[in-house]
């Protein structure tokens, strides 16, 4: 600006000035906008705070090993979730053994080998990508449908919700693996074929390894949400008053969302103490897995 | 790494004379630090010295062919990219394909170890024979020919693993049953990577500077003791320095390997090549106006360099047509 | 340079290019993911039969007029009534707040995250917000009956204070659970268009309000349309929530601050009744899960349509 102002003396037009020329609307509406911006943003964080705060706050009565070591009762200072964290594990590990290989395989068959021209992989992509998107109470009629009741009427089994579950996130992991598998240049399976490996050598060896953190970072996130799905578990009948741990995939269970909304539901305050120190154990439990999948994502993201 | 932008405009690469000092060539505009610039100078004399003496003798030798080019065509999905290409290629020679941007010369190169395949839509019409045998054969195994045919790519691809794993990978898949150390070893000798890399061959292969990690990519070509080596623009992402270290490699190779290579660096071809295939774009050959790549004129390099018969290769490389 | 010179090992035979030892292996297993693949299909047309089976036979005996005309809801009782509207409108409603929280707030969130966000702040924020959408539902469900009610009912200002069970306080903290995945996939369709358009908008003087409004958001539309529709069919399906906090009473009315039931609540406290196979109870689950599942596939399908187009332009 100052050598803007020294023209001054040397002519007579105005100094040029590069200060906004606009008025204050135009400044106010800017700003306006950016606070908006920012205030969407932060409404998102204040909830997630207050949502963490207020199940501490109520929870933190009953937060104590015997909350974890205990089974439910009708007596809420009693009652604890040992059986609903075993039923969830059970889960999560039928979950691990379904959902992953076969959303994983899937993933790898419509991005390196699906004829992408051919109408029934292009059905196939739109199928997947619409069962993500299908509610989750519908995932609990099919199981319903066909696992609990109807078709193999196994009833309110681990197998069954595990099953369930299993279908419920396997969408969810094929997307996130193709995301994966597409992230890894051509050029890396490229270079295997030009050395004579099949496409699957080339496949297997060098492009899958390479999509692994971006695998295992949806695969985890994948799993948190089997973890954190009450509603097609109710359809298939598992709110039940169980007092032991799963003995196999044959066994009556409980897990840790339907004990949290057997509580919640239940008139008895008390129980509510009981429903927030079980949501600090399922938020502990969710949130770690989420962490450790951003982790993951950031620390082997190979920049190609 | 220097990466150096492709120029789509070949006009930019002033070209006024085949035979070019050294410092003709680094065009890129990197400018070499005064000691490197000496050295390249220097072997750059050297190595012009064995290829003429080995392209006098190449002249007369009635070579065996390799590739036998007839009336080769390709099309992506209907329409034509390359038309009416037969060449013949000999054993043990450099052939350099050159040309303009889109005259269908890597194209060409792809068909050689059927790497269309891998391309949707990409057809292949009239015949590669390999050692006479009809590449697009129905018996023939795509895998099996990329065994024997191997490919260096414009950009270095190693593949995110140790500098071992990349050389190994090839030999492993093919199933080698040998002393894979030893066979790593002498791969790495062979691509003069050895020494720069013995020390630590359990490194990233991700950690290399660009010009070692195209060597490594051509190591990890000759760890499957393939019969051609075929390279793809194998230096358009690299230094000069690095440029003539491949160089000088495709030379020592050639004794025991048939190179074909792609290049859009006239002076590249100039240097390497014991002949050189000048491919143009054709406009509006079919009915659709495509642009269609074709084979000008194919010939002992100097002579395309010094004599063409065909005044669009004179003009091309003498740098009146971009 | 090394000189190289190494033997070479004896050359192999050139014959045998028609080598196929490695085809079956190699079919087999592409077979067998292809099966992955399809499996996806096997599930559709299951979730297709397991719907429309017991539906079918629940029309044969529930005329559709009444279904989707009665506006009474009372399957289970003695004198059943089967008109879905009260299970429509309730979930109209909850949906309707939820889709006036998320669609601003997340649209505003994309934004701010795709034009004004600092790399670093929008590198640790981003993450934050994803961990809103991994929060399980019952989670949310707790938090809107013990916290956002007992808010609503203290610091009511107009009229009856909301019940304990009432619509807005579920469709508000749904609003909230939906945010980042409009957010996210908005602003996946803004981080599409290209930055020259950017460019040219602030070389003719374009403030950053006028960039993001003007330029960002008409060009990303498509796909910022297809947040805001995947977005909506997500509140449709959301089931705990409801279920927590918005009460079991099927109520044909549009007061949010009453208590009502959404289709998804009736569902699931349906499956809570343990309803013998084959009865009519049981046939109800399927007839509303039918109708839930058409609504969300026709919003999931012009979902992936406008996510298609917005690629389609960019790519």
């Amino acid at each position: 600006m100052s050598t803007l102002r020294t023209q001054k003396d040397a002519s007579t037009t105005p100094p040029v000035s590069l200060t906004s020329r606009r008025g204050w609307w135009h400044r106010t509406r800017d700003g306006a906008f950016r606070g908006a911006v920012t205030g969407s943003v932060l409404v998102g964080l204040a909830v997630l705070v207050a949502l963490i705060v207020q199940s501490l706050v109520e929870g933190w009565p009953k937060l104590n090993w015997n909350l974890i070591t205990s089974f439910p009762s009708s007596f809420p200072e009693k009652a604890g979730i040992q059986s609903a964290i075993f039923g969830t594990f059970w889960m999560v590990g039928i979950v691990l053994v379904v959902a992953i290989p076969i959303g994983v395989g899937a993933a790898i068959y419509m991005e390196q080998f699906a004829d992408t021209e051919a109408w029934y992989n292009r059905f196939i992509d739109v199928i997947i990508q619409n069962l993500a998107a299908v509610p989750s109470i519908v995932y609990g009629i099919l199981g319903l449908a066909f696992l609990a009741r109807g078709f193999l009427n196994l009833g309110p089994v681990v197998l069954t919700a595990g099953l369930t579950l299993s279908f419920l996130v396997l969408p969810v992991v094929i997307i996130a693996s193709r995301e994966a598998l597409r992230a890894v240049p051509s050029s890396i399976l490229d270079g295997a074929l030009a050395l004579g490996a099949t496409r699957w050598q080339g496949v297997s060896r060098q492009v899958l390894p390479a999509a692994i953190p971006g695998i295992a970072t949806g695969s985890i996130l994948a799993v948190s949400r089997a973890i954190g799905e009450a509603a097609p578990l109710l359809l298939l009948g598992a709110l039940q008053f169980i007092t032991f741990n799963p003995t196999g995939l044959n066994s009556s269970f409980t897990a840790l969302p339907i004990q949290i909304f057997n509580w919640v539901s239940r008139p008895n305050v008390g129980f509510h103490v009981a429903a927030a120190a079980a949501i600090i154990v399922l938020l502990c439990i969710t949130l770690l897995m989420n962490a450790v999948a951003i982790w993951l994502r950031n620390r082997f993201q190979q920049t190609w | 790494m220097i990466e150096r932008p492709m120029s789509e405009n070949r006009g930019a690469v002033v070209m006024d004379e085949p035979e070019r000092t050294r410092e003709g060539s680094s065009d890129a505009g990197v400018a070499p630090e005064a000691g490197a610039d000496a050295v390249l100078q220097e072997s750059a004399k050297l190595a012009e010295v064995t290829r003429e003496r080995r392209r006098q003798v190449k002249k007369d030798a009635d070579a065996e062919t390799v590739f036998e080019l007839k009336d080769v065509a390709v099309t992506y999905g209907g329409s034509y990219a390359v038309q009416g290409v037969s060449m013949s290629i000999r054993k043990n020679e450099i052939t350099a394909l050159i040309g303009p941007s889109g005259c269908g010369k890597t194209t060409v190169l792809r068909c050689l170890n059927r790497t269309n395949d891998l391309i949707q839509g990409a057809k292949v019409h009239g015949q590669v024979l390999y050692h006479d045998i009809d590449l697009y054969g129905p018996k023939v195994e795509p895998v099996e020919v990329r065994r024997r045919i191997g490919m260096v790519f414009q950009k270095p691809n190693p593949f995110p693993k140790s500098i071992y794993d990349n050389v190994a990978f090839g030999p492993r898949v093919g199933g080698f049953k040998g002393n894979m150390d030893e066979l790593v070893e002498r791969s790495l000798r062979r691509a003069a990577l050895w020494d720069e890399v013995k020390r630590d061959l359990k490194a990233s292969a991700m950690a290399l500077s660009g010009g070692q990690q195209q060597r490594l990519c051509i190591a990890r070509c000759i760890a499957v003791e393939p019969d051609v080596i075929l390279m793809d623009e194998p230096c358009s992402a690299l230094d000069p320095v690095s440029t003539l270290r491949i160089e000088e490699l495709m030379d020592e190779l050639v004794s025991e390997y048939t190179i074909i290579i792609v290049t859009h660096n006239m002076q590249q071809a100039a240097r390497v090549s014991d002949r050189t295939g000048f491919f143009t774009v054709a406009e509006g050959q079919d009915e659709k106006d495509h642009r269609i790549g074709i084979l000008v004129e194919y010939d002992l390099t100097p002579t395309v360099f010094t004599n063409p018969s065909d005044p669009r290769t004179e003009a091309y490389v003498t740098g009146r047509f971009g | 340079m090394a000189a190289v010179t190494t033997e070479r090992p004896v050359s192999r035979p050139l014959q045998g290019l028609e080598s196929g030892r490695r085809r079956y292996r190699e079919k087999i297993i592409v077979g067998s993911l292809f099966l992955c693949a399809a499996l996806s299909i096997v599930l559709t047309v299951g979730i297709v039969l397991a719907l429309l089976i017991p539906s079918l036979e629940f029309f044969g005996q529930v005329s559709p007029v009444e279904f989707f005309t009665g506006t009474e809801w009372a399957p289970l009782f003695k004198n059943s009534q089967f008109g879905v509207l009260p299970l429509l409108g309730g979930t109209l409603v909850v949906t309707l707040i939820a889709a006036a929280i998320c669609l601003p707030l997340g649209l505003l969130a994309a934004i701010y995250l795709s034009e004004y966000a600092a790399r670093r702040t929008r590198s640790f924020v981003k993450p934050i917000l994803e961990i809103l959408a991994g929060i399980p539902t019952v989670v949310y469900g707790f938090f809107a009956l013990t916290f956002i009610t007992p808010l609503l009912r203290e610091n009511w200002l107009f009229g009856t204070p909301p019940g304990v069970f009432n619509a807005l306080s579920a469709g508000l903290v749904m609003g909230i659970m939906i945010l980042p995945t409009v957010a996210s996939i908005s602003e996946d369709a803004m981080y599409a268009v290209p930055q020259s358009l950017r460019a040219g908008a602030a070389a003719l003087g374009a403030t950053k309000y006028e960039i993001s409004t003007r330029v960002v958001v008409p060009a990303g539309l498509s796909g910022i349309i297809a947040a805001f529709v995947l977005g909506i069919s997500r509140a449709v399906g959301e089931t705990m929530i409801v279920l927590i906090a918005a009460g079991g009473m099927p109520n044909l009315t549009f007061n949010p601050v009453e208590a009502m039931q959404t289709m998804t609540a009736f569902i699931g406290a349906a499956g809570l009744g343990d309803q013998a196979t084959g009865s009519i109870g049981y046939k109800t689950i399927f007839a509303v899960g039918i109708s839930l599942f058409v609504m969300t596939l026709i919003m999931n399908i012009i979902s992936i349509r406008l996510v298609r187009k917005y690629r389609e332009v960019y790519d």
